[in-house]
């Protein structure tokens, strides 16, 4: 389904639509408050802008001497071309280590890979442990905002879906109580897991030790109770050095959700005796986007969703109208990148008002991006075009493409016509908005007549 | 102000001429008071910006190629719309054999608040306009040409149209819960995502009639065209004026 008829559907209910909007336009509100605390904040930005064009523009050889200095502490580092390679490593490793049952934490990526499914149908119980991804997890979903993954439910969603799977009291929606029950059911899964997966937020060239940054600390106490951690990482998660941390570990958390830093923010570096860390480094379609000059930037992202809690097509949508496993402006860029035909409503889905842009911590001009696939979309899909091109023939447009030949007529016509016609389904534009009223005659009559 | 000799070109958007030639007209009388020399080419046309926003760009190489010749010889060209004027600088496409032109067209073309306070360098206009007036901030002309500071950046505040209106007579700024939230016009999203194009426009009029708002202005009458449709639609009181057709009646 288009990214359109997903929106009408969320739009549904207005009630639960505006309190999206609400709450989301809260945590912008707070990352504002935060950002603006920080005197120094544009000039971060520039420099976190600036240390990402350097790792896409040496990409290759950073990862390289990650992966020197990873192997160096005793790090396994595997590499994966896509997510298919990407999963078979991981299940090779889960095979010999005779794993049946693993935690995860923290990964997107997982989620682009479609790992849980893979993982399940080969016999091994997945549990994410961050509360909001159990969540959805327990209701056979995919997370509907990166950071927020459970942001499209409200506490009756979770009450109900908890009494269901946890059996806590039906109709209890107190956080605290819910919470509690979450954390002894996670529990029992921490102690009996042998392998624990995270994510990456952050990966140091220099001292090829990863970064993980929680707020829930459950990247910790899973892959601390484990013998094994598997760290599954994008390849732009790369930066240099570690001194740079101290540029986007300040600019994350605040964008993210206006806190000054994560609570968590957990150095690996090589394997406690006894223990193995795997790092597994993904491609899945980043080379090619690094190939292409106008969305090889898009790779700069953090994943800090601060572009979604400030779309005002994201609040008013939710994150599944989306259908990609980023949604909002940035997997807007990111999703067509990876399959064209599937998410081509995605550039669409945006006023190109520019405000993603201006909230982005490494200044990605996710806008313009939006802008410049929209041109490429136009060239692949013509059908797409002609449906597009009807749309605007039959809406207020009309007028000025018809503008050298007809305005006169135009306007003629859309006075001659009965409101019947003129508001009729054809109209878009009409249907839930009246037309201006129309004057006597243009500016350029009237020009004509009162100026020489 | 500018000397006599400096011949200013009036870009009047499409949609402007044919359904709001009352703001092209304060435009016009606004540039007049205040000493310009202005003229309206008459061979102008649309800008193109419907069929780049929808990803043709490539087909406005003729619009822009004439769009250029129209407006080559002036001093400044200047235009009542942030959104226009921001096509012709960052998405009209790149005119072979008029490089030199285009180039310099980039650099003289303004909307019209922008021209009145960078190179008129009008610091507040004297008149009287006795209203409870809230600003709508098109994206194109805030985010886009930086009309006013962003909400999003860490910058001292600055609004180009509240300094030119908010030393009028008896008129009163009212600030906004959202101040530069999108209304949800967005050219060819208005249609193709007709539900949120709705609902976003809703919300931005309930911020303007939730603080007492008597007139809504703006700078690009496409923002309003659309929140004016909804309000019309929906029995909602508001006025609606674009921010030239204030300042013309305040002066006069």
């Amino acid at each position: 389904m288009s990214h359109p008829i997903q929106a009408a559907e969320f739009l549904q209910d207005q009630a639960k639509s505006k309190w999206h909007d609400e709450t989301l336009w809260f945590v912008r509100d707070k990352r504002d408050k935060i950002s603006k605390s920080v005197p120094e904040w544009e000039n971060l930005r520039d420099l976190a802008s600036q240390i990402k064009d350097n790792v896409l523009a040496n990409l290759g050889s950073y990862l390289e001497e990650f992966e020197k200095n990873a192997k160096a502490n005793n790090i396994h580092v595997h590499w994966a071309k896509d997510s298919e390679e990407h999963n078979r490593i991981v299940l090779g490793i889960l095979k010999e280590k005779r794993c049946k049952a693993i935690v995860k934490s923290k990964s997107i990526l997982t989620e682009e890979c479609h790992l849980n499914p893979y993982l399940e149908k080969n016999g091994i119980e997945v549990v994410d442990t961050d509360l909001g991804e159990r969540i959805v997890q327990f209701l056979n979903q995919a997370p509907s905002h990166i950071v927020l993954p459970a942001i499209h439910l409200k506490k009756r969603d979770i009450s109900e879906i908890f009494h269901e799977k946890l059996h806590t009291e039906k109709g209890n929606e107190d956080p605290d109580y819910l919470t509690h029950a979450a954390r002894i059911h996670l529990r029992e899964k921490f102690l009996s897991a042998k392998v624990a997966i995270t994510g990456v937020n952050f990966g140091v060239a220099e001292t090829g030790e990863f970064v993980v940054c929680t707020n829930e600390g459950n990247a910790d106490m899973g892959v601390h109770l484990a013998d094994v951690h598997i760290a599954c990482m994008g390849i732009e998660k790369i930066i240099p050095k570690r001194a740079h941390l101290g540029v986007f570990l300040r600019l994350l958390a605040r964008s993210a959700t206006g806190q000054s830093v994560t609570n968590y923010t957990s150095h690996f570096r090589s394997p406690s005796p006894g223990k193995e860390i795997h790092i597994v480094l993904v491609d899945n379609g980043r080379t090619a986007q690094l190939a292409r000059p106008k969305f090889k930037n898009s790779l700069k992202c953090i994943r800090c969703g601060a572009c979604m809690n400030t779309c005002p097509i994201y609040r008013r949508s939710g994150g599944f109208s989306y259908e990609s496993t980023v949604p909002g402006p940035i997997g807007s860029i990111l999703s067509p990148g990876i399959d064209l035909q599937k998410h081509s409503s995605l550039p669409f889905a945006s006023t190109l008002c520019g405000s993603c842009t201006d909230v982005c911590p490494v200044k990605i001009n996710i806008h313009e991006q939006l802008y410049e696939w929209r041109q490429e979309i136009t060239k692949a899909q013509p059908d797409r075009a002609k449906s597009l091109a009807m749309k605007i023939a039959n809406g207020v447009f009309a007028v000025p493409f018809a503008y050298n030949l007809s305005g006169n007529m135009m306007r003629g016509a859309l006075k001659i016509l009965p409101d019947s016609i003129t508001y009729s389904g054809l109209n878009t534009w009409g249907k839930q908005r009246d037309l201006p009223e129309l004057p006597k005659e243009s500016f350029k009559d009237w020009y004509k007549k009162n100026r020489k | 102000m500018p000397e006599n000799k400096i011949k200013i070109g009036l870009f009047i958007p499409c949609y402007v001429d044919q359904f709001y030639p009352k703001v092209a007209i304060a435009t016009l009388e606004l540039l007049e008071k205040l000493g310009c020399q202005v003229k309206y080419p008459m061979g102008q046309t649309c800008c193109g910006q419907p069929m780049a926003n929808a990803g043709y760009e490539r087909d406005t190489i003729a619009t822009t190629r004439h769009f250029i010749r129209i407006f080559k010889d002036f001093d400044y060209v200047v235009a009542p719309s942030g959104s226009c004027v921001l096509h012709v600088k960052e998405h009209a496409p790149v005119i072979a054999g008029m490089e030199k032109e285009q180039a310099e067209l980039h650099d003289k073309i303004f909307e019209l608040t922008e021209f009145l306070t960078d190179i008129l360098k009008i610091g507040n206009i004297k008149g009287s306009f006795p209203h409870r007036v809230g600003f709508h901030a098109s994206c194109h002309g805030q985010r886009g040409l930086r009309l006013s500071s962003s909400s999003e950046l860490h910058q001292t505040p600055f609004n180009k149209a509240k300094q030119l209106m908010v030393n009028l007579e008896g008129l009163e700024w009212v600030e906004l819960e959202r101040k530069d939230e999108c209304c949800g016009f967005g050219g060819t999203f208005a249609v193709s995502e007709e539900a949120l194009s709705i609902q976003m426009g809703k919300d931005r009029l309930a911020d303007h009639q939730e603080h007492q708002v008597e007139i809504l202005t703006g700078g690009d009458m496409s923002c309003i065209m659309h929140l004016q449709g909804i309000a019309k639609r929906n029995g909602n009181p508001i006025q609606f004026k674009h921010i030239a057709e204030i300042l013309n009646e305040a002066i006069s």
